[in-house]
């Protein structure tokens, strides 16, 4: 029974959006507040269906109901009762699920936020919202019902990837979705504004918190993707450029240009239609992404299923969303005039360079991903675009991003003085050079690549730190008043310095991992011992051992560098109802980096093939991202500059809604 | 800004469109459609570290026998699992198992070899990767099911696990064997 409820409740969910995209978007006509407020209340209605629907299946998987199809293909009575929970949305039906619930919450926050200052605005935000739900809706109920029965009712189900019985894959699809589907609403934002044909300072300033809030989860779930990869896939990789992580990262590049040019928007009033393509495109990836990952249109290890009925519709709502976007924005975006204007050299400036070399790197991962799409559609050949590409052309244009980065945050709006800009970043040159030098002395190996990476980092940390400490005056007024405004600063400022100083630990991270990498492949039995690193590996004991649901082999090891012991258990799992192994690394983090150690059967007889890597300063790679979410996270609280004259009550607000008015009338009569 | 820059975007989506269109009508681990049914690609590989023999097109083709030809390196991981299967076949003279070593160091292939046993008949050393490329091989392991008359028939993307085998490739050789 509660299935069908569930099912019913996805239903009228559906048949609330569609009621609710007409009446918000033709609102004029019926009268402003009686729309808005309609729309509102279906926004909430539409969530608490959804979530209803979630948590419904939810419960299916609790109980393990197995005469829910859904639940019997991906669930079992041995797994551990949290993955039960967590294989909600381990699979197509459920993920979609959860798709059409964040973005309903998304939804009822907008329209929360729409209840304080109702304008024109935020209900054509909501109407363009309505749309893209409904869509999803139907998606799920015409090719992916989650509550589908299958009875009589099989006594016991066919379990989880175990690949996916993992902490960080429990928790990083939720991250991702809440960025992907975040994303939205500054799309939504894009359109509403094309629909009026006005972008301005107010626009960005609604939009900025929610765009800053999408990359933030984004950021944070690429960050517990990749962790994922790392301590679960036993390659001992966190990036490999497979389509689906650069269907994730697409996005995450595509926002950065977004929250960086919105910023313009707000305090410039300039770069408006750039900033609405950017809201357009940093969506269409994100819809882009669910394409290729539902579709099964490129061959990836995340790819849940091929079937072209699924990958149809989706195509379909991308040509809807993203077709129907960018033909308005062809045809309105000519009618966002900027009023501020900028010379070359200043804050904006910078910022459009790097917003350029942001979409460059962006189309750089798009065509190394579709590449291969590309020619097997146009001549039928196979080929594949490898880490080698993406590292060769996409590494020189982040680079120049970096560099600019740092310079970008110390100059002026409008108009800055090269010369200024570059005595102040006098430090964070003298600091890069040494650190190169640095490196060119100590390093074994690789040490042209080795430095450049290096001074690069030391370069934007020291800008990121060189910013802050301009502002807040350090040793140039007494500490005290230094202190006083360091507590003072804008957030947006505290979120722009932590996140570009994350950034640059993470390009530490990345450049000491794929730079300074040690491996050793080789056959040991027990007793054997190898050097690597300066670390003394030794198979010490292997031993068999059962799990909850799985069966499994435990390669100890020790590890003796300097005098100090380390030991280090690896597992091989084999997880009888998928007929599937996984490998558990051995992982032991020091500061200097990670000993990686994972192990294979022992098929000849002859040992166990054990692979044992050293990767050097692994752990700034995800206390970097960490730190950029954190930035992100901060930046997002900022109100922006002027909110006390835009919320005071009387004059300002009432001018602004008397504004918008006309300009929606219009466009409801166009 | 002119009329003309404002449509870019729009154009761009529609040729991008278009081919994700295209593109969802094909299997992508499917083999390339001009290859089934075809003759394998000419090649002459030379023999790896410690072999005397090479692999050529004609030595498959000479034996006039179904035969699998595997696509395989040290470096590859899911080669593991599928080498006991591979060995398994070879001792029980299932079938004969030609290997491609792709992209190899000198050496390397040989001592995966003599570590975990040599479950092939004959084995080219494809270091540079360029008869894999005319095999359209997008990864390792692959490999592919070849008639009597030496037409490739079937290609299996990834290890061949036991389902695969008794499910597709079995029942396929089976049948080309009676053909």
């Amino acid at each position: 029974m509660l299935p069908e409820i569930g099912h019913f409740a996805l239903i009228l969910a559906f048949v609330a959006a569609c009621a609710q995209a007409p009446v918000l978007l033709a609102g004029g006509r019926i009268g402003e507040a009686d729309a808005a407020l309609f729309g509102r209340r279906a926004a909430i209605l539409i969530f608490a269906l959804t979530g209803a629907a979630f948590f419904i299946l939810m419960y299916a998987y609790a109980i393990s109901d197995f005469s829910v199809f859904n639940v019997f293909q991906n669930s079992h009575t041995a797994k551990p009762f949290i993955y039960k929970l967590t294989g909600t949305w381990g699979n197509h039906e459920g993920s979609m699920l959860l798709w059409a619930l964040v973005l309903a919450l998304f939804s009822a926050m907008l329209a929360w936020q729409g209840r304080a200052v109702p304008t024109t605005l935020h209900r054509l935000t909501l109407g363009v919202q309505s749309l893209v739900i409904a869509a999803f809706l139907a998606f799920i109920l015409f090719t992916s019902n989650p509550f589908e029965r299958f009875i009589p009712a099989p006594s016991d189900g066919e379990g989880l990837n175990p690949l996916l019985q993992d902490p960080g894959l429990a928790i990083h699809p939720p991250f991702l979705y809440l960025g992907y589907v975040g994303f939205s609403i500054p799309f939504s934002f894009a359109v509403a504004a094309l629909i009026r044909g006005q972008a301005d300072a107010v626009w960005a300033r609604l939009v900025r918190p929610w765009a800053l809030a999408a990359w933030t989860f984004l950021t944070i779930g690429i960050g517990l993707g990749s962790w994922w990869a790392y301590y679960e896939l036993g390659w001992g990789g966190w990036w490999a450029w497979d389509p689906v992580e650069n269907a994730s990262f697409m996005p995450w590049l595509a926002g950065v240009a977004l929250i960086h040019s919105i910023r313009v928007v707000e305090r410039r009033d300039a770069l408006k239609g750039w900033a609405v393509l950017l809201a357009i495109m940093t969506f269409s990836l994100s819809l882009v992404g669910t394409f290729l990952v539902r579709s099964g249109i490129l061959t990836s290890v995340h790819t849940f299923a091929v079937d072209p009925t699924r990958g149809v519709f989706i195509l379909m709502i991308l040509a809807a969303a993203i077709g129907g976007s960018l033909t308005l924005y062809a045809f309105r975006a000519g009618s966002l005039s900027a009023t501020g204007s900028f010379s070359a050299v200043s804050r904006e400036g910078a910022l459009v360079v790097n917003n350029v070399l942001l979409v460059a790197a962006c189309a750089i991962v798009f065509v190394g991903t579709f590449y291969p799409l590309f020619i097997d559609v146009l001549s039928g050949e196979k080929i594949s675009v490898g880490a080698p590409y993406f590292n060769l052309v996409f590494t020189p244009i982040a680079g120049l991003a970096l560099l600019l980065a740092a310079a970008a945050t110390l100059m002026a709006w409008k108009k800055a003085s090269l010369n200024a800009v570059a005595l102040r970043l006098r430090y964070a040159a003298i600091a890069a050079l040494a650190a190169a030098v640095i490196v060119l002395a100590i390093a074994e190996r690789e040490k042209v690549a080795g430095a450049i990476a290096l001074a690069l980092v030391v370069w934007l940390a020291i800008g990121a730190l060189t910013d802050i400490a301009g502002r807040v005056k350090l040793f140039r007024a007494p500490l005290g008043q230094s202190l006083a405004r360091l507590a003072g600063l804008p957030r947006a400022a505290w979120g722009a310095a932590l996140a570009h100083f994350g950034i640059a630990l993470f390009a530490l991270g990345a450049s000491g991992i794929s730079i300074w990498k040690t491996e050793e492949i080789l056959l040991m039995n027990i007793g054997d011992s190898v050097t690597v690193a300066g670390y003394e590996v030794t198979l010490k004991n292997v031993e068999q051992l059962t799990g909850p649901n799985y069966v499994a082999e435990l390669g100890q090891f020790e590890a003796v560098k300097g005098g100090r012991t380390l030991a280090l258990d690896a597992e091989r799992r084999f997880y009888p109802v998928r007929q599937m192994q996984t490998t558990e690394a051995g992982i032991r983090a020091r500061a200097t980096g990670d000993l990686y150690i994972s192990f294979s059967e022992n098929a000849s007889g002859a040992g166990w093939p054990v692979r044992i890597l050293f990767h050097p300063l692994v752990g700034c790679l995800w206390w970097g991202m960490a730190i950029t979410a954190f930035g992100g996270a901060m930046a997002m609280t900022d109100r922006g500059r002027k909110p006390a004259r835009a919320r005071a009550p009387s004059r300002a607000q009432a001018r602004r809604r008397s504004q918008d008015m006309p300009a929606g009338a219009k466009t409801a009569q166009a | 800004m002119n009329r003309f820059a404002l449509l870019i975007p729009l154009g761009v989506f529609i040729i991008v469109g278009a081919v994700f269109a295209a593109g969802l009508w094909r299997d992508p681990s499917r083999i390339p459609s001009q290859l089934i049914d075809r003759p394998l690609p000419v090649f002459n590989l030379p023999p790896i570290e410690g072999f005397d023999e090479g692999l050529s097109s004609d030595h498959i083709i000479g034996e006039g026998e179904v035969a699998l030809i595997n696509v395989w390196g040290s470096w590859c991981v899911a080669c593991h699992i599928e080498h006991p299967l591979l060995m398994a076949l070879a001792e029980n003279d299932v079938i004969p198992i030609y290997g491609i070593d792709w992209k190899d160091k000198p050496g390397d292939g040989t001592a995966w070899l003599e570590r975990f046993g040599n479950p092939y008949t004959r084995i080219g050393d494809d270091m540079d990767g360029r008869v894999a490329i005319d095999f359209g091989v997008t990864g390792a392991p692959e490999t592919f099911v070849v008639d009597k008359q030496g037409r490739v028939r079937y290609k299996q993307v990834g290890p061949i696990t036991q389902q695969a085998w008794d499910d597709v490739l079995w029942p396929l050789i089976e049948e080309l064997r009676r053909s």
